[in-house]
């Protein structure tokens, strides 16, 4: 079963976040809680549509990770982008505030 | 250039409060992200990859010295220093906070600007030829028929919630620099056989799922009955027009489906009751906006100013940027400035708020405050004296700006792509950039010639991929980036469709194709043709045969 | 619903009948463009006000011919984003002379109300009773219009170049007649 992690866009600035464990968001994805079942996906996504209707963020969706040497990384390209900044900018975005 | 008047400046701010009170009925949860989602998107606010993006209005591609600044400015204060000219004339910022839009449109409306209409189901920036007022073979200002049916446009309130987005876009000449037939509506300036002045009407063009050419739907428009016309074809669009199927909803879609005689007949009948009433302009109102587009002071001036002529004969650089940034002027002495956005390896299409206070202050120096956005994502200063030439191009060359490649093959013309666009399947500028590098060697590019390159990064085709005469189209084929060649497109007024060359590329296959396309080009071609010439002459077939015969 | 009629929530006189059912027996009776269709001949023999409604893919040109007998035509928005009916409120304004009662039902909120109100509408059944207020707000929030429409405010090229006898300079906004703009 793939894993999944919960990302939205947080309303008052747009900035991506992921859904932590303790139900807050988080703009780093090494934050981000993995469901590893269908149950658990269905779960975060309800709490995601809570935090919807709080005003906090939009447009949650889940999106398919691997977990490797306990880093969290998307599997599909635009997740990838979506978590380090535009590949074209490496000086914008995490990527750079990484380094 | 158009400038507002009290009407004009109390819309835009009354616009802006009313986006401020929707703004805060949204973070207050008065509505809810459904219900201001059509709002955000009809002042041009996005919700994309990374954060939210604005696009905000460059009327006909038209910019003073003083809103540059303000752009600059706008990208330094609620952006990342900054943006991004589009494929229709306007400026993308990508990164601005909704809580703070309302203060940079409130900025924006102190220079007569805005972000209305840049989005949603709803009339568009008319766009037209970046060279109105100055080409020699113009029939008539296309940007005064352009600000006509801009302000005819703006917050209509029959036309605010169409089946899908509607573009306009006006060429003043016969040589067509807007890409007219690419758009819903597109509209030439014609001599009809007397000699007088009026309106070759087209619709249903459009690129995205579907590209189709537009139709002849009136070979002759008195000016006068313009916007009554235009107003015919938006309430039968408005009516007829696909609600059910995003994919089918343009009026492309349903003047195909219907036909354009039976389309034509249903915009004549709707017309003939609406004709000759109040959406016709007073004739006042049309000389009061034809003067805010008369010709500049220019000097009494001899062509061909022999300064320049001596440094062009004997700076080999500066030449072989005047081959490609010069285009001639009407007016003797004086000469239209091209200014690529395209330098090797960069993003296509972006400028720093460095380089648009560097360009806002050569406007105001060499060229009577005024600026000009291209659809092509480049910029054009119109009115240079040939003899100010070599100081300008100093100018641009301390900025980056003085690229030698406008109309060649690195002048690519990308949309954002994956890199930062929700839509995306690929990523389109690293491909612009990869291709820029290959082929980086000006004489080779010189030799090449005038050839279009444009890709977009799905099937929206922002990138108007489908008109380019190489054009590249990013899919997504089971999780990794593939790329679509097409070759044969048009933008000009002989507009076609590129024909797919077959099976797509991978990100590091498709520069070579792109490597191999133009090698096949440079062995066939004849006395010189550019390459769109030769395609129309050869066809696909050798270009599919060097692209796929060792497989 | 609360309607809302001249910036005031107003007592809905209007009985809806369902498709398919019985038509009550009341003075005012809403029907759906199918009864109308199924059951016109009865329909125009009762006694009483009568009113179509039209929903979104059902355009005014139906029942064109018979807006004489009608006090009342409701145009459906089903969703935001369906504008067709703004077109059928100025075709049945302007090409089809109907002067009674135009009402907006379904999806109308505060942010459509500028629209609707220049298109011709003049009624309009709301989720809620705070609309009321929004309404007229909502209708001074743009006081200037490029462009004629059903409510005959003065458009600005008009605004512009034929102010007002009297006056040496247009007036800043026309906002003062909004209500009263058109009178039907």
């Amino acid at each position: 079963m793939t894993l999944q992690a919960i990302t939205a866009n947080r309303l008052t600035d747009g900035q991506v976040v992921y859904l932590r464990q303790d139900d807050r968001w988080s703009e780093r994805i090494r934050d981000a809680i993995v469901a590893d079942s269908d149950d658990l996906a269905k779960t975060l996504l309800e709490l995601a549509k809570r935090a919807v209707a709080q005003r906090l963020i939009v447009d949650p969706y889940l999106f398919a990770v691997s977990v490797e040497d306990s880093q969290i990384i998307p599997l599909g390209r635009r997740e990838q982008i979506r978590a380090a900044g535009p590949s074209v900018r490496t000086d914008l975005g995490y990527q750079a505030a990484a380094e | 250039m158009y400038r507002y008047d009290e009407f004009d400046q109390t819309l835009v701010d009354e616009r802006v409060a009313q986006f401020r009170d929707q703004v805060q009925r949204r973070l207050a949860g008065d509505l809810t992200e459904e219900q201001f989602r059509p709002l955000r998107l009809m002042n041009g606010l996005y919700l994309q990859l990374h954060a939210y993006m604005l696009r905000v209005a460059v009327p006909y591609g038209v910019l003073s010295s003083r809103q540059m600044r303000k752009l600059a400015h706008i990208a330094r204060r609620y952006d990342k220093g900054y943006g991004h000219f589009t494929t229709r004339q306007n400026i993308q910022y990508n990164w601005p906070k909704l809580n703070e839009v309302p203060d940079l449109l409130a900025e924006l409306a102190e220079v007569e600007m805005h972000a209305i209409q840049t989005s949603g189901n709803c009339i568009r920036n008319v766009t037209a030829d970046q060279f109105a007022g100055v080409a020699g073979d113009e029939i008539e200002d296309p940007r005064i028929w352009a600000e006509v049916i801009r302000q005819w446009s703006t917050l209509h309130p029959e036309f605010s919630f169409l089946p899908r987005k509607f573009k306009i876009a006006v060429t003043g000449a016969p040589h067509d620099r807007a890409a007219i037939k690419t758009h819903d509506i597109g509209i030439a300036i014609v001599r009809d056989a007397a000699g007088e002045v009026g309106f070759e009407i087209f619709v249903g063009g459009g690129q995205g799922r579907t590209p189709v050419v537009a139709k002849c739907i009136r070979g002759f428009l008195p000016k006068r009955h313009l916007l009554s016309y235009l107003e015919a074809i938006l309430r039968v669009y408005n009516q007829l027009g696909q609600r059910n199927n995003i994919y089918k909803a343009r009026i492309k879609i349903l003047v195909n489906q219907v036909g354009i005689e039976p389309f034509r007949e249903m915009v004549e009948e709707e017309w003939q009751h609406i004709k000759d009433s109040t959406l016709d302009l007073p004739a006042e109102e049309v000389e009061r906006i034809e003067a805010y587009f008369a010709p500049p002071a220019y000097e009494d001036l001899d062509d061909g100013d022999p300064e320049f002529a001596a440094k062009r004969r004997t700076d080999r650089t500066f030449d072989r940027w005047l081959r490609t940034s010069l285009h001639a002027h009407k007016a003797p002495g004086y000469a239209i400035v091209t200014i690529s956005l395209k330098p090797e390896g960069g993003i296509p299409g972006d400028a720093s708020a460095e380089q648009m206070e560097a360009v806002a202050d050569l406007a105001d120096r060499y060229s009577f405050g005024e600026l000009r956005v291209t659809h092509e994502q480049n910029l054009v200063l119109a009115d240079v004296r040939q003899r100010d030439l070599y100081a300008l191009w100093q100018a641009l060359q301390a900025h980056g700006l003085a690229t030698p490649n406008v109309g060649l093959l690195s002048d690519i013309i990308a949309c954002p792509g994956l890199d930062y666009c929700n839509l995306a399947n690929a990523r389109s500028i690293p491909i612009a950039q990869q291709i820029s590098t290959r082929f980086a060697d000006l004489d080779r590019l010189h030799d090449i010639g005038r050839i279009t390159l444009n890709i977009s990064g799905c099937i929206n085709a922002c990138g108007h991929h489908h008109v380019g005469n190489i054009g590249i189209l990013g899919v997504d084929k089971k999780g990794t980036e593939f790329y679509q060649v097409t070759l044969g497109g048009s933008a000009d007024e002989n507009t076609s469709i590129g024909d797919i060359v077959g099976p797509a590329f991978d990100e590091h296959r498709v520069v070579d194709a792109v490597e191999t396309i133009v090698n096949t080009y440079l062995e066939i071609r004849k006395n010189g043709e550019d390459f769109i010439t030769t395609y129309r002459r050869v066809g696909l077939a050798p270009f599919k045969e060097t692209l796929y015969a060792t497989h | 619903m609360p309607l809302i009629k001249d910036g005031k929530i107003v007592q809905d006189p209007w009985t809806e009948a369902a498709a398919g059912g019985p038509l009550p027996e009341v003075d005012a009776l809403l029907v759906p463009y199918e009864v109308w269709k199924e059951e016109r001949e009865t329909l125009m023999k009762r006694n009483g006000r009568l009113g179509v409604q039209l929903a979104a893919d059902q355009p005014p040109q139906l029942i064109a011919g018979d807006l004489d007998r009608l006090d009342l035509v409701a145009l459906e928005f089903p969703t935001f984003r369906d504008g067709r009916a703004y077109s059928y409120a100025r075709l049945l304004r302007e090409r089809y002379g109907y002067k009674k009662e135009l009402r907006a039902v379904g999806n109308v909120l505060r942010d459509q109300f500028l629209f609707m109100h220049r298109c011709g509408i003049d009624a309009y059944a709301v989720a809620d009773e705070k609309a009321a207020s929004d309404w007229t707000r909502a209708l001074k929030e743009i006081s200037v219009v490029y462009q004629p429409a059903t409510d005959r405010r003065r458009p600005i090229p008009a605004l512009r170049h034929r102010p007002p006898a009297g006056r040496n300079r247009p007036p800043a906004s026309a906002s003062d007649d909004i209500v009263s703009s058109w009178a039907y």
